[in-house]
């Protein structure tokens, strides 16, 4: 079973969570930290499973993330999960948000935070995988769409916000977090490396005598 | 245009989001918040009603601003009211809003589950799955309570759209985990199974996640999953990849399916069917084959999809066990991973291979890639697969390979990730002890873990080591001299001291011949490190001590120097200053001897479950470790004898304050109440020297055992001496009239010293409490050499009882603590009055109480001599009337007698038949109360 799934940026600011499981609000922002202090420091080559999560469930939890540029997704999973399974799922709700916003960036995310839910509905269901076929997904978002239209001309579905560029070169789901991780080092403030304690030595100046 | 207008309208939103992101601080955020707070507030608050829309955008911020982490307590009733909208994206954002914010107690619960049903019954599908995602989300009992009989329904309805019932059968199985006993099984679960053969793959996924929790509580409801999963299985993996069309991910066909399939296959063992059987096989095999065909995309999703289907099929050959050939091929496969390039293969790998080396078949094959495994242990940059392979070390651990596994373990340790040490030094232990061929190995591997890891080595660990030690004599020698050289290092692990105080003070005399670990140079070593101690270890050092002087009289004068300072004798803690006191005074009062008694060498401690084991399973939760355990513990059968599984729970308490505990002298404390007469022996001596101290500390005066040598004397008599010992006697004097009675008690000096602090009380315990009162004047604090003292008690029967109450003496005689505990001769029969009749109501009487209940009999050997006038003293000192001429038989006994308590009467007949020529009695009581029947019979039974 899914317990969570959390999308945050390089920052820790999150940006979609969904709790499968109730958790009081403080809990649930403790755990989102949490996440984030685990998950940020890992490199990008290592691999997308990680146990230790203290606050979720204990040890039959594990979490399975992928980073694109500059989001981190999260899902908090127990052991009747397969790992590989939710990493193709993480990819599948991933290519389902770049179809539906056309090259998906983090402000489509801000902005659109109820499209983002409505998607995730169609693809994982208290906690449970619900449906995995992509077209299938888009069809349900589209079918919501046009519902919409036929209320009121309003919902203006595609990114009128988003003038921004995108941090991404043809879309999120084609580019596996290998080939944004420049873009996400460059986000990052230089960090002093190898601060070595052990060996110093205070030279006090001798005083010349009175 | 209309459009744009209303776009503005979004744009509020919008503008909110920017500026909330515009914020320079966090205080300026939380203004922002709140002022849109208070917005919102108003804006529902205000008379103006809202059109569905503005709802919708509050709601949105209401969201946006949770997502922040700000709590949100209103708006609830505003999401409630737009469930019940017609339009749908009103509903939509209203369900948003509940699923995300209400949680499962809320009181809004009642109007949300009216809302649903509506839904529900509307037959709109797309209402419909919106209702069930809002109860699979929230999940509340009082939900379950709406539904549970509903979603079923819905589930396998005919005329349910493919949509509907994926998530009807995610609803169904949400409500199951949160209350299974809310949802029947009924006739729908043989419906639900079939759904395996539905048409659309998406409702064979979502009833697959349902089969397979609801088959793990319920396996024979749905055994026949199982036919239909392989059939369903082998469809899959056979066909060609364009087959199935959407549900093919990146060429491999519906992955999610396969391993929803495969593992709903290992909720059962193998099927018994031949036919199922050979072709579920082949599915296995295809897939393994499939992992040696070339990847149909260089895209990581194809890999990655087929590899999940190759786990979890992986995973399933592991859990039936059974096929050698099919086990082989998987540990093979796996042995690939081991060395791919993609990380999370060799995580998966290595994680898999655990499994698998608990199985019989694999055991081997898994051994052969031991280098591998050591080579990731030292070269995998990523902590979680580091973490694996320590976990697979352990798990392929056995004899042949238990000493290279451990070296490689430890030298990983010394530069392991902080967050796994602590597992890895448990791992350690547990693999050096369990394997150990010669316990010098084990002892050099533990004190290597130590320095190397002295931190993260756990109680648990070095009470191990020292139990072993201690059982086992032939390494005794080596872990002393072992732990002596290791504690010369400058800087040496706390717990490193612990473990060379405590072999030291029971084995330092084994390496004492060596000059260079003369006593005296073990002692200055020990000594040098208790300075920079815990309070615990510094307590562990002064027992060790007290043993060194015992191990080497040469340098008890230099120890008691140390145990006299006053860094000792007045130190803050009171453990250690009390340890120091007791010691210092033991080591001055006692003779060698007695030294040599108490502080024996601990005696070998009992064997029990490895307690080491038993925390490295509570840390890594229940299921990895101890299936491993259980599955190894066949094929090592105790190759080390008992000691294997053995633990150090005796020894726990050494830190505490037990120092009774660690000098063996739990035996001896007891002796003190009633020491033996004559003058006095190794043992009251002992006593006496520790009862000297506080009497709540650890070696204080103990409880006494109740004394109740001369109780049986006083059933039938009032007066005499009840206790005596060398120093005191205590004589009785007692009468009773109905449910009252009066006790003398006198208390005898015997020596020529006087007693001080002299108290006596007496103590009612448990259910007599309520059943007995008995009042003791208080009495003179001191009695002089030779003289008496006199206590009074006056005593109530309230009801009948069994239990005596117990009188407590204590008194300081010579400066020790002397404690006293002796029964009290109070007893039913007490309180009786005797009742003269004739014969002819006797039996009238007797006939009456004639319930089986009411009449106890007991036949018994004569004790004394069969006298009848003294058998007639007896019964009449018993309390009842001796009533002659009743029974035809002359040589019988029959008495009556009334027991009077406050509460009632019980009237009483007994008889009793001596057989002179079997030396044996017949005692027949009957009253009219089962309880004192029974304690009648008892007591006087015990007279003859």
């Amino acid at each position: 079973m899914i317990k969570a799934i959390l999308i945050f940026n390089n920052h820790g600011k999150p940006r979609l969570i969904r709790f499968y499981q109730y958790f009081a609000e403080d809990m649930q922002q403790q755990i989102i930290r949490e996440t984030f202090h685990l998950v940020s420091k890992r490199d990008d080559n290592v691999c997308n499973f990680l146990e230790g999560g203290s606050l979720i469930g204990g040890s039959d939890y594990k979490l399975i993330y992928r980073h694109y540029a500059t989001l981190y997704f999260v899902f908090c999973v127990d052991s009747s999960e397969s790992e590989l399974g939710i990493l193709d799922l993480i990819q599948v709700f991933v290519e389902t948000l770049d179809k539906c916003f056309e090259n998906v960036c983090e402000l489509d995310l801000i902005f659109h935070m109820d499209k983002v839910h409505y998607i995730l509905q169609e693809v994982v269901m208290g906690g449970m995988v619900l449906e995995t076929n992509m077209n299938e997904i888009v069809a349900q978002v589209e079918l919501q769409n046009r519902m919409e239209k036929s209320e009121s001309t309003v919902w203006v579905f595609f990114p009128f916000f988003c003038l921004f560029v995108c941090l991404l070169q043809g879309g999120l789901s084609a580019a596996p977090a290998r080939a944004v991780s420049a873009v996400k080092n460059m986000n990052l403030p230089e960090i002093p490396r190898n601060i070595n304690i052990g060996d110093i030595n205070i030279k006090v100046p001798s005083l010349s005598p009175f | 245009m209309p459009a744009v207008s209303k776009g503005d309208g979004m744009r509020g939103l919008a503008v909110f989001i920017s500026d909330i992101r515009n914020c320079k601080s966090k205080e300026a955020e939380i203004k922002r918040i709140n002022k849109e707070l208070a917005n919102i507030r108003s804006k529902f608050k205000g008379d103006k009603a809202l059109d569905g829309y503005s709802k919708k955008k509050y709601v949105c911020k209401l969201l946006f601003i949770f997502l922040l982490g700000h709590d949100i307590d209103f708006g609830h009733m505003e999401a409630v009211n737009l469930l019940s909208s017609n339009k749908y994206t009103e509903k939509q954002i209203g369900y948003l809003f509940i699923s995300v914010l209400v949680n499962s107690n809320s009181d809004l619960i009642r109007l949300i589950n009216n809302a649903i049903k509506n839904d529900l019954s509307s037959r709109n599908p797309t209402f419909m799955n919106l209702a069930l995602h809002c109860i699979a989300n929230v999940g509340s009992r009082e939900m379950a309570e709406a539904f549970a009989a509903e979603v079923p329904r819905i589930l396998v309805a005919g005329d349910t759209m493919d949509s509907v019932k994926q998530s009807a059968a995610l609803c169904l199985l949400r409500l199951y985990r949160t209350s299974p006993d809310l949802v029947p099984m009924g006739e729908w679960t043989a419906r639900v199974v079939h759904l395996l053969n539905d048409q659309h793959l998406g409702v064979v996924t979502a009833a697959t996640s349902l089969i397979i929790t609801l088959a793990q509580k319920n396996p024979d409801d749905f055994k026949t999953s199982v036919s239909l999963a392989v059939a369903r299985l082998s469809r899959i993996v056979t066909s060609a990849s364009t087959d199935l069309q959407d549900y093919t991910y990146y060429f491999v066909a519906a992955p999610w399916l396969s391993v929803k399939l495969l593992r709903l296959l290992q909720c059962y063992p193998p099927p018994e069917d031949a036919a199922i059987r050979g072709r579920l096989t082949e599915c296995l095999e295809t897939i393994l084959n499939k992992a040696q065909e070339p990847p149909k995309s260089k895209k990581v999703q194809h890999s990655n999809a087929k590899n999940a289907v190759l786990f979890e099929a992986i995973s399933l050959i592991i859990h039936h066990d059974s096929e050698p050939t099919l086990l082989v091929r998987a540990c093979n496969q796996l042995g690939q991973f081991l060395q791919h390039r993609e990380t999370n293969l060799r995580y998966l790998a290595l994680e898999s291979m655990c499994t698998l080396a608990s199985s019989e078949f694999s055991h081997e094959a898994v051994k052969t890639h031991i280098e591998t495994v050591i080579n990731a242990l030292k070269t995998e940059r990523d902590v979680s697969v580091r973490q694996r392979a320590v976990d697979l070390l352990y798990a392929m651990c056995d004899r042949s390979n238990a000493k290279q596994i451990v070296a490689e373990m430890l030298s990983y340790l010394e530069t392991a990730d902080y967050s796994i040490r602590e597992e890895i030094v448990l791992k350690v232990a547990i693999l050096a002890e369990k394997y150990a061929v010669d316990y010098t190995w084990y002892v050099d591997t533990i004190l290597n873990l130590i320095r190397i890891a002295g931190d993260y080595v756990s109680e648990e660990v070095w009470y191990r080591v020292i139990q072993i030690v201690i059982n086992r004599d032939d390494v005794q020698g080596y872990a002393a001299k072992t732990v002596f050289e290791a504690l010369q290092a400058p800087a040496c692990h706390e717990n490193l001291v612990k473990v060379g105080g405590y072999i030291l003070g029971e084995f330092g005399n084994l390496i004492a011949g060596d000059p260079r670990s003369s006593p005296l140079i073990q002692f200055d070593l020990l000594h040098s490190k208790f300075h920079l101690c815990s309070v615990p270890t510094r307590a562990l050092l002064l027992s060790a001590y007290i043993k060194f002087i015992n191990l080497f009289p040469e340098v008890k004068g230099t120890i008691q120097e140390v145990l006299r300072s006053d860094s000792q004798l007045r130190n803050a803690d009171v453990e250690l200053q009390q340890r120091a006191v007791e010691y210092l005074r033991l080591s001055c009062i006692a003779s060698t001897d007695i030294l040599a008694t108490v502080l024996e060498e601990m005696p070998p401690f009992p064997e029990r479950e490895s307690s080491i084991l038993a925390k490295l399973k509570r840390k890594k939760g229940s299921g990895t470790v101890s299936d491993i355990e259980e599955n190894r513990k066949e094929r090592n059968t105790n190759v080390n004898g008992g000691v294997n599984h053995s633990s150090a729970n005796t020894n726990a308490k050494v830190t505490s304050s037990s120092s009774t505990d660690l000098l063996g002298l739990g035996s001896n404390t007891a002796i003190n109440s009633t020491p033996p007469p004559g003058p006095s022996t190794a043992a009251s001596l002992l006593v006496d020297v520790f009862s000297e101290t506080s009497p709540t500390g650890p070696l204080g005066a103990p409880s006494a055992p109740v004394s109740d040598d001369n109780f049986s004397r006083f059933v039938c008599k009032n007066n005499g001496v009840l206790y005596e010992n060398q120093l005191l006697q205590i004589g009785l004097k007692s009468e009773f009239r109905q449910n009252l009675g009066r006790m003398y008690v006198f208390y005898g000096n015997k020596t020529s010293t006087q007693f001080l602090n002299f108290s006596a009380s007496v103590v009612c315990q448990d259910a007599l409490r309520a059943q007995l009162n008995v009042h003791a004047k208080p009495a003179d604090p001191t009695i002089d050499g030779g003289a008496q003292l006199q206590q009074i008690l006056n005593i109530e029967c309230v009801s009948d009882f069994v239990e005596a109450p117990v009188l407590n003496i204590q008194f300081r005689y010579g400066g020790t603590l002397q404690n006293i505990a002796v029964k009290l001769p109070v007893t039913l029969n007490k309180f009786f009055q005797p009742t003269e009749m004739t014969s002819q109501d006797f039996f009238q009487r007797w006939k009456q109480l004639s319930a089986p209940q009411q009449e106890v009999q007991k036949i018994f050997k004569a004790k004394h001599s069969m006298d009848t006038e003294v058998t007639k003293a007896k019964i009449i000192g018993f309390g009842v009337a001796l009533l002659d001429g009743v029974d035809p038989n002359p040589s019988n006994f029959v008495g009556a007698g009334v027991i009077h308590t406050k509460t009632t009467q019980v009237g009483c007949l007994l008889r009793l038949e001596p057989n002179t020529q079997a030396q044996m009695y017949r005692l027949t009581l009957r009253t009219s109360r089962d309880s004192v029947s029974q304690r009648l019979c008892d007591l006087l039974s015990d007279q003859f």
